[in-house]
């Protein structure tokens, strides 16, 4: 890999998130025109049927595939594709627009990221039924497969999950478009109902319907549509074995994560992240994913995470902001709205737009997207230039 | 001489307190075993298999029979599942023996027929029951679940059948129709009086006058009955002195069916001396008795768990609907016999992993792994693997999880990655087991049960239970 080829080779002109939550009276084809008209009017579009050369999407439950973008946006005769990478679809659809950009194929292009799960008809993840061997099959219950391992060897316990749910949604209150607005204490989290020990409701993100999209332009044309552009330096996405039947799986932390920050840290030239990245968005679907990616992404040493949390080292006023808008936690998790939802967040905090969560000159942003049993990773590193 | 080779048991843990059909609680008090709501006649027919052929060589098994009045299919073999799931030789000859309480000893006929005919030189048979009454019946609080298995070979035979006697009879005494999930009884009286009591008896008598046998010849007899009242009376109107009869675990185990005279032979057994005479007699739709002698070799058979280990072994319900709610006597809000199911050509393509929990080694670097991969995990070499099964090997548990929001009727559900000795990993459920228990590095063993009933018809794979003690270790 040559960790030169997209670094600084686009940048982000425009940025647009729908609100997030259950959105019983929005279709996707609204959410999608929300998200997107707010990102074609925050990058200065006014003619996006000749500014816009190419749409990524990203969905993990699309119903209609390409045409349910295409058609909502009435962006025909021109590419749009759809990517799906588990909870690193939103990411891995940017992706595809940083390469389209940085080989020089097209000036101007989309990316949107949407999920519409609340109309299936069951509240919380669905249970998968599609094998024999699977089961069970719900995503607490592979996520909290590293809990009883690592607890024992690093002696964390049920509050230090807490910490990151009472921190997570205090962010999403100061969140304009987030799900929940809700503070919550540590002894909430510890008393609330059990959905897969050690994750009782508050350690789970909360699924949502969203959307969320970006524009994307070279960085020679990027002051045509504002100033204060915002650069990529680095996206990754990684793959690694499945955790439940990798002979070599340690259950001390999540190995996609692992390889996929050693692309995006070679990519963007970090050496030490706690020090060179100011915020952070990573992906909370549950507390304890949060935590163990504390420690794979290199913000502190395995092991530390609790110590930190206590500290707040990743506290909104911490060294290290992580989940300044709520995380999926709080802010909602639509599967392939989520990793575009984190870019917004960023280009936010990057710009100084965000408001009552600003973190104080925020110069490098990292998101982090972590899915499937969990076996895929992927990231992006922002800047500004 | 032909006869038995090898003997096992199974009981499920769970039982039911006959209290709580009657609305109070009543621990101490009688009780039955039933199958846990991830059991039905084919896994107890493994698990009983399974004890029977510790210590020897499943290739070396010719043919299986299945004898059970429950078992989960009207068309498809419940015997194929069973050979599929011990792993058994493909060219294994399989039949089901059902219809009939007689359906276990008619299946252990079959084998010694066959055994005798010389198409077989070693049949395994089993015998599993889970019947069903209607709630709150009388005859509910009867009925209890499991299974007993024996290996019917010509060679080192424990007990040897030295004669046979049967009577065919036609009463409606007991019966379930088809599309009925209740077993009904006509008035007791009636049904112990011209059923059980005297056909039974008829058997016996047959059997003594051709063998010139009498009571006092046998050292235990193992006879059918439904229940307590009517076993002591069969043995009484036999002849038999009560230390002569195997008791029939009233009050802990329950009737167990097809079964359940199979199982109390398998009691006898544990307990049976060389040269010792027993009696063993079954019941329904006519009767049948026979004698059979112990050898030698019944001393020098390894121990297994049989049928006092599993009655040692016992986790009682709190709750009458913990009982219905598997068994469907209870409305649900999400039944998963209603969702799509398992593709056909998923399940075909997948027998091996999910039925006999076959596993790969690769050639090149020994890696283990779980399911068989085309490319190796441990050295990314292709497709030099040879198999191995995982199902009788031990494991450890490496983390784990207690999922409350997996729909089982006992929630919450445990599952975890389970360490298999020798290297290989797999995801599993935990079955039998209290959540206390969890810990890392849990010492576990496999068991065949049924993994969901989606689709309306029973899934089947391995779960993971705590390793029990062993009569070895005893």
């Amino acid at each position: 890999m040559n960790p030169n080829a997209i670094r600084d080779k686009s940048a982000i002109v425009g940025v647009g998130c729908c609100k997030f939550g259950e959105n019983w009276t929005q279709s996707p084809e609204d959410m999608i025109v929300e998200a997107a008209y707010e990102a074609y009017a925050d990058a200065g579009i006014d003619d996006p049927q000749h500014q816009i050369e190419a749409v990524f999407c990203g969905a993990a439950y699309p119903s209609r595939g390409t045409a349910e973008v295409a058609e909502s946006l009435k962006l025909f005769d021109r590419p749009v594709s759809l990517v799906q990478n588990y909870c690193a679809t939103g990411t891995d659809a940017f992706r595809y627009g940083v390469f389209s950009i940085a080989c020089g194929l097209y000036d101007t292009v989309l990316v949107v990221g949407f999920d519409k799960p609340k109309d299936r008809g069951v509240s919380g993840p669905s249970v998968m039924m599609s094998g024999v061997r699977d089961l069970p099959a719900t995503p607490a219950g592979w996520f909290a497969l590293c809990a009883a391992r690592y607890f024992e060897k690093y002696g964390a316990t049920r509050e230090d999950l807490a910490r990151i749910a009472v921190k997570n949604h205090h962010n999403g209150t100061l969140a304009p478009k987030s799900m929940l607005k809700r503070e919550i204490t540590v002894d909430d989290a510890l008393k609330a109902r059990m959905i897969s020990w050690p994750f009782g409701l508050y350690d789970c993100a909360a699924q949502s319907d969203g959307a969320a999209a970006v524009v994307l332009t070279r960085p020679s044309l990027a002051r045509k549509f504002r100033d204060d552009f915002v650069l990529v330096r680095a996206v990754a996405i990684a793959l690694a074995p499945n955790p439940q039947t990798d002979p070599s799986f340690d259950f001390l932390g999540w190995k996609p994560t692992v390889y996929a920050a050693r692309q995006a840290y070679s990519m963007a030239g970090i050496a030490d992240p706690r020090r060179e990245i100011d915020v952070a968005q990573v992906h909370d679907c549950f507390t304890l994913t949060e935590l163990l990616t504390y420690e794979d992404l290199g913000f502190c040493e395995k092991g530390a995470a609790k110590e930190h949390i206590a500290a707040g080292t990743f506290a909104l006023q911490g060294e290290l902001p992580v989940n300044t808008d709520g995380g999926l936690k709080s802010f909602g998790h639509p599967t392939g709205a989520t990793g575009v939802r984190m870019i917004y967040e960023n280009v936010l905090q990057l710009q100084g737009r965000a408001g009552p969560r600003q973190v104080k000159d925020a110069g490098v942003a990292l998101s982090h997207n972590i899915g499937g049993a969990p076996q895929t990773c992927g990231m992006t590193i922002l800047a500004r230039p | 001489m032909i006869g038995i080779t090898s003997y096992g048991a199974y009981v499920p843990a769970t039982r039911l307190p006959l209290a709580l059909i009657g609305g109070t609680r009543g621990e101490g008090g009688p009780e039955k075993s039933i199958a846990s709501y991830d059991e039905d006649a084919i896994t107890m027919a493994v698990s009983a298999a399974i004890e029977c052929l510790r210590g020897f060589d499943r290739a070396a098994v010719d043919a299986v029979f299945v004898g059970s009045t429950t078992l989960p299919y009207h068309e498809k073999l419940g015997a194929g599942v069973v050979a599929k799931a011990l792993d058994l030789r493909r060219d294994v000859a399989t039949a089901d023996y059902a219809g009939s309480l007689r359906a276990g000893s008619s299946a252990l006929r079959g084998a010694l027929d066959a055994v005798t005919a010389g198409t077989a030189r070693t049949a395994l048979v089993v015998a599993s029951d889970c019947r069903m009454a209607a709630p709150r019946s009388a005859l509910e609080r009867s009925l209890g679940d499991g299974a007993a298995a024996f290996l019917v070979g010509d060679d080192h035979c424990i007990l040897t059948c030295d004669a046979l006697h049967a009577v065919a009879d036609e009463i409606l005494d007991v019966w379930r129709a088809a599309g009925d999930p209740f077993v009904h009884a006509w008035e007791e009286r009636f049904v112990l009086e011209h059923g059980h009591r005297s056909v039974l008896l008829e058997a016996v008598r047959g059997l003594f006058q051709k063998t010139g046998l009498g009571p006092g010849d046998f050292a235990r007899a193992a006879l059918y009955a439904p229940d307590l009242g009517s076993h002591q009376a069969a043995a009484r109107a036999a002849g038999l002195s009560a230390e002569r009869l195997q008791p029939g675990f009233f009050g802990r185990l329950g009737n167990t069916g097809a079964a359940f005279a199979p199982m109390l032979l398998v009691a006898a057994l544990e307990h049976a001396k060389p040269g010792e005479r027993l009696l063993f007699a079954t019941y329904g739709d006519g009767a049948e008795a026979s004698v059979w002698r112990a050898t030698g070799e019944i001393e020098k058979l390894a121990p297994r768990r049989a049928v006092s280990w599993h009655l040692d072994r016992r986790r009682a319900i709190r709750d009458y609907a913990a009982y219905l709610r598997p068994r469907h006597l209870e409305a649900a809000e999400h039944d998963a016999r209603y969702a799509a199911g398992i593709s056909a050509t998923v399940h075909f393509r997948e027998r091996d992993q999910d039925l006999s929990f076959i596993g790969a080694r690769c050639r090149r670097c020994r890696t283990e792994q779980f399911p068989p991969q085309r490319v190796c995990y441990g050295c990314h070499g292709r497709d030099d693997f040879e198999k191995i099964r995982l199902s009788d090997r031990r494991g450890r548990l490496l983390s784990w999880t207690l999922d409350h929001f997996f729909p089982t009727p006992e929630p919450p559900l445990a599952a975890g990655v389970v360490q298999i000795d020798g290297g290989a990993r797999a995801y599993l459920q935990l079955t039998d087991v209290t959540s206390h228990e969890l810990r890392c590095e849990l010492p576990l063993e496999f068991v065949f049960r049924r993994i969901h009933e989606v689709g309306g018809k029973p899934n089947y794979f391995w779960k993971a239970t705590p390793v029990r003690n062993t009569p070895e270790t005893e």
